[in-house]
């Protein structure tokens, strides 16, 4: 039980830093890692709610299934939309939103 | 953004109020996490009833590719439509001979790339019964193709097209193709005929990892095969 809380909760802050980070940033590659984070908390909460002591019968197969399709959904999800960012970064002429804030900081966009 | 130097910037006063509402919004679904009744798996008694007719012996499989079905052969359509989008919208950039691979990568993809081929194979094979499937083989067939990208293999160039797209709709049609047979024979979408169901499903992975594969290492090279390859190839 206890540890099931702990994973969840877990994801749920994880899914709340995505969140606002999501709303926040108007750099595509930001929002992009944000959705990317966001997914990551609710696959752990998945898994999490499947959880099930060793010995203490058998896992919710449910669950687990979900999260198995839904990672590689999103990781393609993920290199779409990172393709459509280049596309408009190409076509736009000006550049795009939050550059400016991004070469004031330069190490934030890395980490 | 914990970093708190002098370039840190202030959040202002709506940034601040949103903070606020996001918290009270994870406060309030961590209390429903927290007050939910135990973890009292619902499903898994219905997956053990029915495991015996879904044709293999890995609950995880059953429910990908029996009882819900029709929810995987969706998400093997959006990866499909993944890569479409992304070949409609850019070429991917392959450099023409460029500068020569170092034998050390070549000897690394040499040995690393068929064995990745094999480990997928074996994890298609092996989820019938434990864990495994065609996500899991795909996804490492994905990492090989991966490998292969990043060597920038000159074969790579000389692929024929019409081959990658026979690979990525080889999934999806062998799963609607089955789905439709299933249709024909017993009258439900998925619904396998009785004792068929072990190597219809093994069938349909195995179409599904090739395809799954192709489709994460085509998205990574980014982008549609550029044009002198397609007419290289396609006279």
């Amino acid at each position: 039980m206890i540890t099931t809380l702990i994973y969840s909760l877990t994801g749920l802050i994880l899914f709340g830093m995505g969140f606002f980070t999501l709303i926040i940033h108007s750099h595509p590659l930001r929002k992009i890692l944000a959705v990317n984070v966001m997914s990551t908390g609710v696959f752990l909460i998945l898994v999490a709610t499947a959880y099930i002591p060793l010995g203490e019968g058998e896992i919710d197969p449910v669950p687990h299934a979900m999260v198995l399709t839904g990672i590689v959904v999103s990781v393609s999800v993920t290199a779409l939309a990172l393709i459509l960012a280049c596309r408009i970064q190409e076509t736009s002429n000006s550049s795009l939103p939050g550059r400016k804030q991004q070469g004031e900081v330069p190490e934030e966009s890395i980490g | 953004m914990s970093r708190t130097g002098k370039s840190h910037k202030r959040l202002d006063g709506f940034q601040r109020l949103l903070l606020l509402l996001v918290i009270c919004m994870v406060m309030l679904l961590g209390y429903i996490i927290w007050s939910t009744p135990g973890s009292k798996p619902v499903l898994t008694d219905a997956v053990a009833q029915m495991q015996e007719y879904s044709g293999v012996e890995s609950p995880v499989t059953a429910v990908l590719l029996n009882f819900r079905g029709y929810d995987t052969l969706l998400e093997v359509m959006v990866l499909l439509l993944a890569v479409i989008g992304t070949w409609s919208l850019t070429e991917a950039f392959f450099p023409v001979q460029g500068s020569e691979i170092s034998p050390v990568q070549m000897g690394a993809v040499r040995l690393l790339a068929p064995v990745m081929c094999l480990v997928a194979a074996y994890l298609v094979w092996q989820g019938s019964h434990l864990a495994g499937g065609a996500f899991q083989g795909g996804a490492i067939l994905g990492a090989a193709g991966v490998l292969v990208l990043v060597t920038e293999l000159p074969g790579l160039r000389t692929i024929p097209v019409l081959s990658l797209r026979i690979g990525l709709v080889l999934g999806p049609l062998l799963f609607t193709g089955t789905a439709l047979f299933c249709l024909f024979i017993t009258g439900d979408l998925l619904g396998y005929p009785k004792g068929a169901g072990g190597w219809m499903i093994l069938l349909v992975e195995t179409g599904c990892a090739v395809s799954i594969g192709l489709t994460l290492a085509l998205l990574f090279a980014g982008g549609r095969p550029d044009k002198e390859s397609i007419w290289k190839n396609n006279p």
